[in-house]
Formats: C-alpha cells, sequence, structure tokens
C-alpha cells in the first residue's frame, strides 16, 4: 500500500470502499441480535413454559449459548471470505497461508 | 430423598487430599517440563519469553488459554456460591455475560491483533502510548490493569482456599489456623508462577480443562437426579428465596428476576462482557494467537464454555435441594464452599478429590495467567518508562518476576479487607476499574478523534465516581463496605452495575472535554500508526512474530 501522507490525525477507520456498505450492515446486525435479545430481560424473565423442569428464564439463556455461536460463525465467515478477496499490490501479496489460518482446523 | 450433613465435619478427608496432591504434583511436574516446550533457545530470561510463550499459538492453544480467563474459581465457586446464596440476578448474569463476550471480542479484537502485531504493543497500555503519543495515558491504563487484576486474583485465591477448607486443611482455633488454606493457597501460587511463566499455564490448561469437563459432566448427570429433579431443584431455590432476610426485610433471593431486578441482570452482564477482555491478561491470550482471525475463530466456538458454566451455576440451586450446609472454619455459614461441600457430601472420596483438584487447578492456572499480565505491564509501561529506560532484557525479566508476585500480595491484601461474603464481587470491583479504560482502548482502534487529555480526565472522573460508589454499598448483613457493585443509576432511577454507570459517565466527559479542546486546538499528540496497520494480517512483511524487546 503506497504510504500517501494522508493526514493521520484523525482516524484509522477502514476505508468503506474496501468493504462493501452490506456486508458491514449484515455483519453488524449478526453480532447486535444476541447483546440485544439478552439485555432484554423482560422478554425473558419468565418461568413458563418450562422444559425438562427448567423455568423459560434458564432454558432459554441456553438456547442462546448455541444461537450465538452460530450468529458469530455467519460473521466470521463473511469477514475471512471478503479479507481473502482484498486485492493487494504485488509488493505486499501475502506469504502462503499457514494452515492455522483457515476457516476448518 | 435429602442428602442431608447437618453435623460440619471439619477433619481431614485422607483420600480426598491424596488424590488432590498426586494430581497437583503430576501438574506442577508438567509445568516444570513445559519450560522446555517449544523452547526457542533463549531461556527463560526475556520478557517474551517468560510472559508471552513467545507468541506463536495456534487455534487450539489459543482456546484453551482463553478458557482459562472464563473457567476459573469465578465459574466454579463464586456462581454457583451466589446462585446459592441469592439466587438468579447475583450468579446466573454470568451466562448471558458470558455470551455476550463474543460477538463484542469479535468486533475489535482483530483490529488490536493486527496492530499490535506491526507495532509489537505487548500490552494495552503500549497500544494507547503509541496511539495517541501520550504517556500520562499508557500510565493510566497501566495502572488500572495492575490494580484491577488483584481483586480477580483474590477471587482465585478464595477459591483455592475454599477447597482446602473443606478438605480440612486448618483449624478453628486461633486467627492463624483459619486462614492457614488462603495462606497455603498463596504460597503454592506464588511458587507456581514464579518459575515458569505462560508457557507452564497453556500446558496444564489441556489437563485443567479435562479433569474440568470430567467433573462437571460426572456433577451435572448424577446429582440433579440425586436430589429429585431439575424441577424439584427450582422448587426448592424458589421456597428458600421466598423467606424473609432478617437484614434488609426483603426476600432472601429469586430464582427469576423480578421486575426491579432486571436493570441490574442486564447490566451486571454487559459491564461484565465489556470488561473482560480489557483485562491484560486476556488482551495476552489474545495477542498470543498467530493470526488475526484465530481469535475470530475462536469467538464462534468458544460459547461451549458459557454453556458449561449456566450448569455449573445451577449446582448452586442443586446444593439447596440436597441440603449443603457450608459452614467455614470459623463456624460462620460461608456460601463460597458450597460446591466443594457439596461433592464432599455426594461423592466417594476420590472422586471429591478430583474435583477438588479441578477447582484448585482451576483458579490456580489463570491466576499465573493475571499475574504474569499483570506484571508484564508493570515492567514495560511504568518500570521501562519511567524508572529505568535503559533496562537489559534479564532485568525486565527479573522485575516482571517480583512483581508478579506483589500482585499476588495485593491480591491477598484484598481478600483479608473485603467482605467475603459474596467472593462474585471481587471480581465485580475489578470490573468496575478495568472498564474505564475501554475508551481509550477500543475507541481508540476505530478513530482518534477523541482528544488524549480528554480520555484522561474521562478516565479519572470515572474511576473516583466507580471507587467511591462501589464503597458506599454496604452489606447489610455485615456492615462491610463495598459490600455489592450494584448501585443507583442517577438521573434515570435505576439501579445497575457500577462499572457501567462509571463508563457512560466517563465517555461524556470525554466526549466535551474533546469538543472544547478541539476548538481550543489543543496538541492532539503523535500516532505511530497506520489505517492499514489496523488489518494486517500474519504472512504480511510489517507483522512480526516477536516485538522488538527479543532482539
Amino acid at each position: 500500500m503506497d504510504s500517501s501522507p494522508e493526514p493521520r490525525t484523525d482516524n484509522g477507520s477502514e476505508p468503506t470502499a474496501t468493504f462493501p456498505l452490506a456486508q458491514v450492515v449484515i455483519v453488524v446486525v449478526l453480532v447486535l441480535i444476541p447483546i440485544v435479545a439478552l439485555m432484554w430481560v423482560s422478554s425473558y424473565a419468565k418461568r413458563e413454559p418450562e422444559l425438562w423442569g427448567f423455568p423459560f428464564f434458564y432454558w432459554y439463556q441456553f438456547c442462546w449459548v448455541f444461537a450465538t455461536a452460530i450468529l458469530t460463525s455467519i460473521a466470521y465467515r463473511i469477514v475471512v471470505h471478503h479479507e481473502r478477496r482484498r486485492v493487494r499490490p504485488p509488493s505486499q501479496r501475502r506469504a502462503p497461508r499457514n494452515p492455522d489460518d483457515g476457516s476448518g482446523r | 430423598m435429602i442428602a442431608a450433613a447437618t453435623t460440619v465435619d471439619h477433619s481431614v478427608n485422607g483420600v480426598a487430599l491424596t488424590i488432590v496432591i498426586i494430581l497437583f504434583l503430576a501438574v506442577t511436574v508438567l509445568g516444570f517440563l513445559s519450560m522446555r516446550w517449544r523452547h526457542s533457545g533463549g531461556g527463560m530470561h526475556s520478557l517474551d519469553e517468560w510472559g508471552l510463550g513467545g507468541r506463536g499459538f495456534g487455534t487450539w492453544i489459543t482456546w484453551f488459554l482463553l478458557g482459562g480467563d472464563l473457567y476459573t474459581a469465578y465459574t466454579f465457586v463464586a456462581v454457583p456460591a451466589a446462585m446459592f446464596a441469592t439466587g438468579a440476578v447475583s450468579g446466573f448474569f454470568a451466562v448471558p455475560y458470558t455470551i455476550v463476550v463474543y460477538p463484542i471480542i469479535f468486533v475489535f479484537m482483530a483490529r488490536l491483533w493486527s496492530v499490535s502485531h506491526t507495532h509489537g504493543f505487548v500490552t494495552p497500555a503500549d497500544f494507547v502510548k503509541g496511539r495517541y503519543g501520550s504517556r500520562g495515558l499508557s500510565l493510566a491504563v497501566a495502572i488500572t490493569g495492575i490494580l484491577a487484576t488483584m481483586p480477580y486474583i483474590a477471587l482465585q485465591l478464595v477459591g483455592i482456599q475454599a477447597v482446602l477448607e473443606v478438605l480440612g486443611l486448618g483449624g478453628t482455633g486461633g486467627k492463624l489456623a483459619q486462614d492457614l488454606p488462603l495462606l497455603i493457597a498463596f504460597a503454592v501460587l506464588a511458587a507456581y508462577t514464579y518459575s515458569s511463566g505462560l508457557r507452564a499455564p497453556a500446558a496444564i490448561a489441556f489437563v485443567k480443562d479435562t479433569l474440568i469437563y470430567l467433573v462437571i459432566i460426572v456433577a451435572i448427570v448424577y446429582l440433579p437426579s440425586k436430589v429429585g429433579g431439575w424441577h424439584h431443584v427450582f422448587d426448592a431455590a424458589g421456597e428458600k428465596f421466598a423467606k424473609t432476610n432478617p437484614a434488609t426485610g426483603k426476600p432472601v433471593g429469586s430464582v427469576i428476576p423480578t421486575t426491579a431486578s432486571m436493570w441490574p441482570y442486564a447490566t451486571l452482564a454487559l459491564g461484565s462482557a465489556m470488561a473482560l477482555f480489557m483485562y491484560p491478561h486476556s488482551i495476552t491470550a489474545v495477542l498470543s494467537s498467530k493470526s488475526r482471525n484465530v481469535i475470530r475463530r475462536n469467538a464462534s466456538i468458544l460459547p461451549a464454555y458459557s454453556f458449561m458454566l449456566g450448569l455449573l451455576a445451577l449446582l448452586g440451586f442443586v446444593a439447596i435441594a440436597a441440603g449443603t450446609k457450608p459452614i467455614g472454619l470459623d463456624g460462620q455459614p460461608n456460601a463460597q464452599l458450597v460446591v466443594p461441600q457439596l461433592f464432599e457430601d455426594n461423592f466417594p472420596s476420590w472422586f471429591a478429590g478430583v474435583a477438588f483438584a479441578a477447582i484448585a487447578i482451576g483458579a490456580l492456572v489463570p491466576a499465573a495467567i493475571m499475574s504474569i499480565a499483570a506484571a508484564n505491564l508493570f515492567t514495560r509501561n511504568i518500570y521501562r518508562d519511567f524508572i529505568n529506560p535503559d533496562a537489559t532484557d534479564a532485568q525486565e525479566a527479573k522485575v516482571s518476576k517480583v512483581v508478579s508476585l506483589l500482585v499476588k500480595l495485593g491480591a491477598l491484601a484484598f481478600v483479608f479487607t473485603l467482605d467475603k461474603t459474596l467472593a462474585l464481587n471481587f471480581q465485580l470491583l475489578g470490573g468496575v476499574w478495568i472498564l474505564q479504560t475501554f475508551p481509550a482502548i477500543v475507541f481508540g482502534l476505530y478513530t482518534r478523534w477523541f482528544h488524549r487529555w480528554a480520555l484522561l480526565l474521562g478516565w479519572a472522573v470515572a474511576m473516583v465516581y466507580g471507587t467511591i460508589t462501589a464503597y458506599q454499598q454496604i452489606n447489610p448483613a455485615t456492615g462491610k463496605h463495598f459490600g455489592s457493585s450494584v448501585g443507583a443509576i442517577e438521573l434515570i432511577g435505576k439501579t445497575g452495575y457500577i462499572a457501567l454507570t462509571a463508563f457512560v459517565i466517563n465517555v461524556i466527559v470525554a466526549v466535551v472535554v474533546t469538543v472544547v479542546l478541539r476548538a481550543l486546538r489543543a496538541p492532539a499528540g503523535d500516532d505511530v500508526t497506520l489505517p492499514e496497520d489496523y488489518r494486517a494480517d500474519a504472512g504480511d512483511p510489517r507483522v512480526k512474530d516477536l516485538p522488538e524487546l527479543a532482539s
């Protein structure tokens, strides 16, 4: 990246052109859903319906453990997919990916 | 149906004690062997070697290290104790807390990884200094990190103490005999960290988590059915909490948050989640990973920890149904003992021993990681910046080791002076402080709009407000200060986690003062980082494997 003398006092945010706005919005929403859902305590602070003896309050939050894992994984895939495709100047081509860098394990 | 333990037995449980000692020795040997593990040849004499394990950890090791931040005495001892004592609001908020933490770190931790690896930042204070060109702000972040880590370590000491006390170590006669379990816990921790740094905890994390999973699964499958099923467990808890607490005239607690306690529940969860990755030890774990996306991938697989945490929390209710009577060496009820006591009452001695070892090691490892991270912070950002700029690597490593010991002594002081009836409160108090570094660190990852002096002022106001407000919370039962971390939120007439209220004040001050300082054209300070530094990944030529101090 040519380090043209951009005034760097202002901010270090990514130029929006490198990350399509729609994807940013999707990632932000995916990440916000669990936070909003769990902060909204009045929506789940109740006893009924019970499940296997657990009041709703408890099993509902356990469900969010899995829901959050799924939502965050989707956000991860979107972000990684985008970062892979980001065009890099030849001088900064990424070295062969190390095996730990993939989405598999 | 109910396994009542009406008489309290303080004699030594020989079988359990033997098992704890054997497992502990095995782990210690592993710790020493691990000093040679992945050894890059320089010995443990540079700070980078001792404190960051050489910074080359991949997904699985990072997963275990990060898990170590969550699976601590907080999970096994403090959260179930809070559930046992007063119910969902003071304990179960830990579940939404550990869920919400992943989306939060997903967003900003990759940027912190990248900028740290392009500039060789090892601590949050390093980043703040590079970003804002402000030694004062960097010092504030460093001091806060060290201060906030102490009560968190204190919680681990209380956890080890609880195990030793139930095992029957210590005596009821005299102050020294009563404090013996705590002093043993401290001595073991100190000896252990001093010798092997972060590599030991990383290796031991595998053993620890295996033991822990084993114990949790057995406990969760066996205990609820033994005491009459989950339905009965929740009924027994509801019955206990409906009684009136003589000290407050209100119900003892609640199984499901009431309208008044929804705000505390939500703010405790959110505040704790935002605070967790401001702790120096959490940041160390993140920076130890191999590439910027290891942390994001972890954020999508780590919630498995939250599930186990929720089940462990419910052991507090199981103990109510089982009629567990946690009585300390001083003859007073001590909720912190509830999980070890539950195991001792309901399992054969040998399995209780395995469980005790899991809890003790599970407190020891994070405590070691925390004290090392706090010591790194002191060495780099206070010793080197303000006391001895020309320090050699060997001097720095030595200072770090000594400071890690002092941090643990500070933790011990917290245990002796604060109200121990709710150990969870130690961690919450740490959160009140550490959350005040959030604006400088996290906002700084995205923008330089905030003025360094405004951030410093916001931090100072919030620290004072948070500390005073926390001090004013008096435990009605014991009359001690710092009795709770939930206080009134001014202006909106609700109650909530003091850390979050202080954080809002912090941000408001920072914004207002920034506007003023910008209007006055106050010098903004030099920023050594470039926008692209926040996106650099492993393989990028600018990314350093090791910080410059290793050279």
